[in-house]
C-alpha cells in the first residue's frame, strides 16, 4: 500500500513535465490543425539549454530562460516552416515537423554531444520527505503543485486576455477569426511559441530527474501524443486529466506489469480512439476527413512507352545482381525491398485515401513472422516469406477494421498507436523475439545463399508484387476505394461498401508490406524491434513522398533516390538525419508532389 | 394510388430546438413532390432523415410499406433509393464513365473483386446511362475536369446507376445556369413519367418548383404548413405569409429570383 503511494505520487509527477509538453501540442493544433511531431524536440532543447544556462545564472533562472528561448526558437521555425504547411493536407504537416525532429536531433548532438546527460539537482529541493516509510523527493511534489498551477495560468491567459479570447476563437473556428479581421499569421506564431514555451519548461523542469539524450525527443513527443489523443485534441484541461492518467498509470504499472509498460500508454490511445476519437474533452472530429482539399489527380493508365520504362527498369535492377558486386547486390534488393514496402503504404494513404503512420507495423510483421517462423518451425525462407505476408495480412485484418472509420490526425495516431504497441512487443516480449537482441541466423540455404541469387529472387518478386497492385488499383475494389477516398458521402449513396473497400486496401497494402519485410529479414540475416520503429513509418512516408503519393511509379523512384541519398550520405557524413530531415522539409514546402510531381510541372502539366 | 414512400410524424430537435416537427407526407410512383420552405424552415433535416444521413426523435418512413428509418444510406439505395447532392462532386479522379461503372459494381455486388479490370465492367450500361444524361461526349474525361452543370448531370447519373424507385434530390439546379436547369428538370421530367421514378425534390427556384413539381410540401419552423397541388398551394394565404413574411401580392407570380441565394 504505501509502495502504491509513493508510486502514484512519482507518477505524478511525472504527469506534470508530460502535460507541460501534451497542453502545448495540444494548443497548437487546436488552433492550427497540425500535429507537431517535433513538440518532443521542444522539450528536449528545454532540457539542454537549461543545462547550458544553469552554471552561469544558476538552476531556477535557468528553468525560467530556457523555455523563453525555447520559445523563440519554436517562433522561428513556425515563420520559416510551419506557415508554408497550414493549408496542406495532414500528411505534410506531420512530415515537415517530423523532418524538423531529424534536424533539431542532430543539432543537438553537433552542440552538446551524444552522451547521457545528468542534470544538477535543484537548490533547496534536494531534500527527500519520509512519507509511510519511504521517501519521498521534495522536488516530485513541487512538480505535482505545479501541474495545477501551470494549467490555472493558462486557463487565465485564456480566460483574461484578448490573445486568449482570440485562441479560443480560432480553436472553433478559424476561418471566421480569420474573417473578423484578425491576422491569423502572427496568432499562429503566438500560439507555436506558447506551445514552444511549454515545452521547454516541462523540458527544464525535467532536468533533475532524468538523464538527458538525443533520442529523449521521440519518446517524450510520443507520450505526448497518446495524452493528446486521450485528453481530447485542443483541450489543456484534458490534457491535464490525461497526463495524470497516464503518468499514474506508467509509475503503477512498472511495479505490477514490468513487461507492458511501453505497451500501456498505446492501449490507452488505441482504445480511445476506438471507443471516444475526440478523448476526455475534445470536439468531436469532423466526419469526412480531407474533403477540404484539392481531389487527388486519376490514376494515369499506362501506355506503350510506361510498360517500356518499366521493363528496361526492371531488365537493369536484375542485370546488376548479374555482374554487380556483392555490396551492389545487396543494394539493389534493399531498393526493390523498400519500393515494395512504399508500395504497401501507398495502397493506404495514396488509393485508399487513409494517412498511416504506423505502416512500420506491417514491414515487421512481416519480418518478424518470417524470422520467428523459421526460428520456431524451421520453415525455410518460402515458409518464412509466406509467414510473413500471412502474419502482416492478420494484422491488417486485426487491426483494420478499427482503423477504416476513422480519418485524418485521428486515423493517423492509431496507426502509430499499433505500430508503437507491435514495438513494445518486440522490445519487452523477451523470451519469444528476443528483445533488442534480436533474431538472428536467417540464411536462406540453396542457390539463394548466394547474394546474386536472392537479389534476383528480390528483384523478381517484388516486381511480380507490383505488377499485382496495379491490377488491384484498376480492379473494382482498387477503383471504388479511390471512389470512396474522394467522396465519402456519394461513394455511399451510391452503396458502394466503403468499409470493406477501406479493410480491403489494409489488407492488400499490409500484405505486401509484410512480403517486403519477410525478403528483408532474409537479406539481412536478422531482425532487430527497430524494423517496427516510428522512423521505419517515416521512411516509408518519405519515400512515398519522394516518389508522388499518386503516381504507381512513384515507389519504385523513392525508394531508388532514397536509398541512393542514404548511402552516399551515410558514408560521408554522420548527420544523415540532419541532410534527411531537410530533404524532407524541402520537400514538403518546396514540391509536394513528388518528384514526378517536379517533373510534371516542368513539363507544364501542372501538379 | 398507393405511396411508395410514406413519411409520417417524423421529428428531429438538436440542442433541445425542434427542427422538423412532426412531419407527414407522402410520394406516389411516377410523381414528383416538392418540397420547399424558406431558410431554416427543416427542408435539409427533413432531407438527411429521409435519405439516412441523420437518425430523427420520432416518426416513421416507409417505403413500398416496409420501415426504413434509421437505415444506412447504402442499405437504403440497395432498397431503392437514389440520391443526389446539393454539392454534387462525384469522383472527381475516376472518369466520367468509371464513375458510373463504379455505382454499377455496387449494385450488382461486384465491388470487391480485386483481379479483373474494371474499366470492362458493365460498360454497356453506363454508356447507355451516361447517352440518358447527356455526357456520351465526356465519357472519357476524369470527372474532376467537368463543368459544375454536367457534374450535376453525373451526379443524376450515379444515383440511377442504382436502379432507383425513389430519387431524393437535394437543391438539384442549384449553381447551374437558367438554361441548364431546365434542361436537367426535363430530364427528371422523363424519369418521372416514362419510368415511373417517385421523386423528392427542396429546391429554392420556384420556376423549378412550379414547373416540375406535381405536387408540393412547404415546411415553416419545422411543420408542414400546406401541401397540395402547385397551383392550390401557390394561392395558399398561409404559404403566402410564411413566405413572403406576409403580405406581398406578388407572391402568386412565379418569380426567377430566389428567395435567397444558392450556395455557392
Amino acid at each position: 500500500m504505501a509502495f502504491l503511494v509513493v508510486q502514484t505520487l512519482t507518477g505524478l509527477a511525472s504527469a506534470s513535465s508530460l502535460f507541460l509538453v501534451a497542453s502545448g501540442l495540444s494548443i497548437i493544433f487546436g488552433v492550427t490543425r497540425v500535429v507537431n511531431f517535433a513538440h518532443g524536440s521542444l522539450f528536449m532543447l528545454g532540457a539542454y539549454a537549461a543545462l547550458t544556462l544553469e552554471p552561469a545564472i544558476g538552476f531556477w533562472p535557468a528553468v525560467l530562460a530556457a523555455p523563453v528561448a525555447v520559445a523563440a526558437f519554436g517562433a522561428g521555425v513556425e515563420m520559416l516552416v510551419l506557415r508554408r504547411v497550414y493549408g496542406a493536407p495532414e500528411l505534410f504537416s506531420l512530415l515537415a515537423t517530423f523532418g524538423l525532429v531529424l534536424i533539431i536531433r542532430d543539432g543537438v548532438i553537433l552542440l552538446w554531444g551524444p552522451a547521457d546527460r545528468l542534470g544538477p539537482r535543484a537548490p533547496g529541493l534536494q531534500e527527500s520527505l519520509p512519507l509511510l516509510g519511504s521517501n519521498v523527493p521534495a522536488y516530485d511534489l513541487f512538480l505535482i503543485a505545479l501541474g495545477p498551477l501551470v494549467l490555472g495560468a493558462v486557463w487565465a491567459l485564456f480566460r483574461f486576455t484578448r490573445f486568449g479570447i482570440l485562441v479560443r476563437a480560432a480553436t472553433q473556428d478559424r476561418g471566421m477569426v480569420a474573417a473578423c479581421g484578425v491576422d491569423e499569421r502572427w496568432l499562429f506564431t503566438g500560439v507555436f511559441a506558447l506551445g514552444a514555451f511549454l515545452a521547454g519548461l516541462g523540458g527544464a523542469l525535467q532536468m533533475p530527474r532524468e538523464t538527458i539524450h538525443p533520442d529523449l525527443a521521440t519518446q517524450v513527443v510520443v507520450l505526448a501524443f497518446v495524452i493528446t489523443i486521450v485528453g481530447g485534441m485542443g483541450s489543456v484541461t484534458g490534457a491535464y486529466l490525461a497526463a495524470v492518467l497516464i503518468g499514474v498509470l506508467n509509475a503503477v504499472g512498472l511495479a505490477y506489469l514490468p513487461h507492458a509498460t511501453l505497451v500501456l500508454p498505446f492501449v490507452v490511445m488505441a482504445v480511445t480512439l476506438v471507443v471516444r476519437p475526440q478523448g476526455l474533452l475534445g470536439e468531436r472530429p469532423p466526419a469526412g476527413g480531407t474533403a477540404e482539399h484539392a481531389a487527388p489527380p486519376p490514376l494515369p493508365a499506362w501506355g506503350r512507352p510506361a510498360w517500356v520504362a518499366a521493363g528496361v527498369v526492371l531488365a537493369v535492377a536484375a542485370a546488376v545482381p548479374l555482374w554487380g558486386g556483392g555490396w551492389l547486390q545487396m543494394v539493389v534488393a534493399e531498393i526493390a525491398i523498400l519500393a515494395l514496402f512504399t508500395a504497401g503504404l501507398q495502397v493506404i494513404t495514396g488509393l485508399g485515401g487513409m494517412i498511416s503512420f504506423g505502416h512500420a507495423a506491417f514491414f515487421g510483421l512481416g519480418a518478424y513472422g518470417a524470422a520467428l517462423a523459421h526460428k520456431y518451425l524451421d520453415v525455410g525462407l518460402a515458409g518464412g516469406l509466406v509467414s510473413g505476408t500471412l502474419l502482416a495480412a492478420a494484422g491488417a485484418l486485426a487491426f483494420g477494421p478499427l482503423c477504416v472509420r476513422l480519418s485524418g490526425v485521428y486515423l493517423a495516431m492509431l496507426t502509430l498507436a499499433f505500430a508503437e504497441i507491435l514495438h513494445a512487443g518486440a522490445t519487452q516480449w523477451y523470451g519469444v523475439t528476443g528483445g533488442d537482441n534480436g533474431i538472428l541466423g536467417l540464411w536462406p540455404g540453396g542457390v539463394f545463399a548466394m547474394p546474386w541469387a536472392y537479389a534476383l529472387l528480390a528483384v523478381g518478386l517484388v516486381a511480380l508484387a507490383l505488377l499485382g497492385l496495379r491490377r488491384y488499383a484498376f480492379s473494382p475494389a482498387g477503383q471504388g476505394v479511390r471512389a470512396a477516398r474522394d467522396n465519402p458521402r456519394r461513394a455511399e449513396a451510391s452503396a458502394l461498401p466503403v468499409a470493406r473497400l477501406r479493410l480491403a486496401a489494409f489488407l492488400v497494402g499490409g500484405g505486401v508490406s509484410g512480403l517486403a519485410g519477410g525478403l528483408y529479414a532474409w537479406l539481412k540475416g536478422s531482425v532487430f524491434p527497430g524494423v517496427l520503429a516510428v522512423e521505419t513509418s517515416v521512411e516509408a512516408l518519405v519515400m512515398m513522398l519522394l516518389g508522388g503519393v499518386h503516381s504507381l511509379a512513384g515507389p519504385v523512384l523513392g525508394a531508388a533516390v532514397f536509398k541512393t541519398l542514404e548511402v552516399g550520405l551515410a558514408t560521408r557524413t554522420d548527420l544523415w538525419r540532419m541532410v534527411l530531415g531537410g530533404v524532407i522539409v524541402l520537400l514538403v514546402v518546396a514540391a509536394p508532389g513528388g518528384l514526378a510531381g517536379i517533373g510534371n510541372r516542368l513539363r507544364g502539366r501542372g501538379s | 394510388m398507393s405511396a411508395l414512400l410514406d413519411v409520417a410524424g417524423v421529428t428531429r430537435a438538436f440542442d433541445g430546438r425542434t427542427v422538423v416537427d412532426g412531419v407527414s407526407f407522402s410520394v406516389a410512383a411516377g410523381e414528383a413532390v416538392a418540397l420547399i420552405g424558406p431558410n431554416g424552415a427543416g427542408k435539409t433535416t427533413c432531407f438527411n432523415i429521409i435519405g439516412g444521413q441523420l437518425a430523427a426523435d420520432a416518426g416513421r418512413v416507409r417505403l413500398d410499406g416496409r420501415d426504413v428509418l434509421g437505415l444506412r444510406p447504402g442499405r437504403l439505395a440497395r432498397r431503392g433509393v437514389g440520391r443526389t447532392f446539393q454539392t454534387a462532386a462525384a469522383f472527381p479522379s475516376l472518369g466520367v464513365r468509371a464513375n458510373v461503372q463504379a455505382a454499377l459494381l455496387a449494385r450488382r455486388g461486384g465491388t470487391l473483386d480485386p483481379v479483373r479490370a474494371a474499366r470492362r465492367r458493365h460498360r454497356a450500361e453506363a454508356d447507355a446511362l451516361l447517352a440518358r444524361v447527356g455526357l456520351s461526349a465526356l465519357a472519357d474525361r476524369p470527372a474532376g475536369v467537368l463543368a459544375y452543370g454536367d457534374l450535376k448531370r453525373l451526379d443524376l447519373a450515379l444515383a440511377l446507376a442504382a436502379g432507383p424507385r425513389l430519387l431524393l434530390m437535394d437543391e438539384p439546379t442549384a449553381g447551374t445556369a437558367p438554361d441548364e436547369r431546365h434542361a436537367l428538370m426535363a430530364l427528371v421530367d422523363g424519369l418521372v413519367r416514362d419510368d415511373g421514378l417517385a421523386v423528392l425534390f427542396t429546391e429554392h427556384d420556384m420556376d423549378v418548383v412550379f414547373g416540375h413539381a406535381h405536387r408540393v410540401v412547404v415546411l415553416a419552423d419545422g411543420r408542414a404548413v400546406a401541401s397540395g397541388l402547385p397551383e392550390r398551394v401557390r394561392l395558399d394565404p398561409t404559404v403566402r405569409a410564411v413566405y413572403l413574411g406576409g403580405d406581398s401580392a406578388d407572391a402568386a407570380e412565379p418569380s426567377s429570383r430566389y428567395p435567397e441565394s444558392p450556395p455557392a
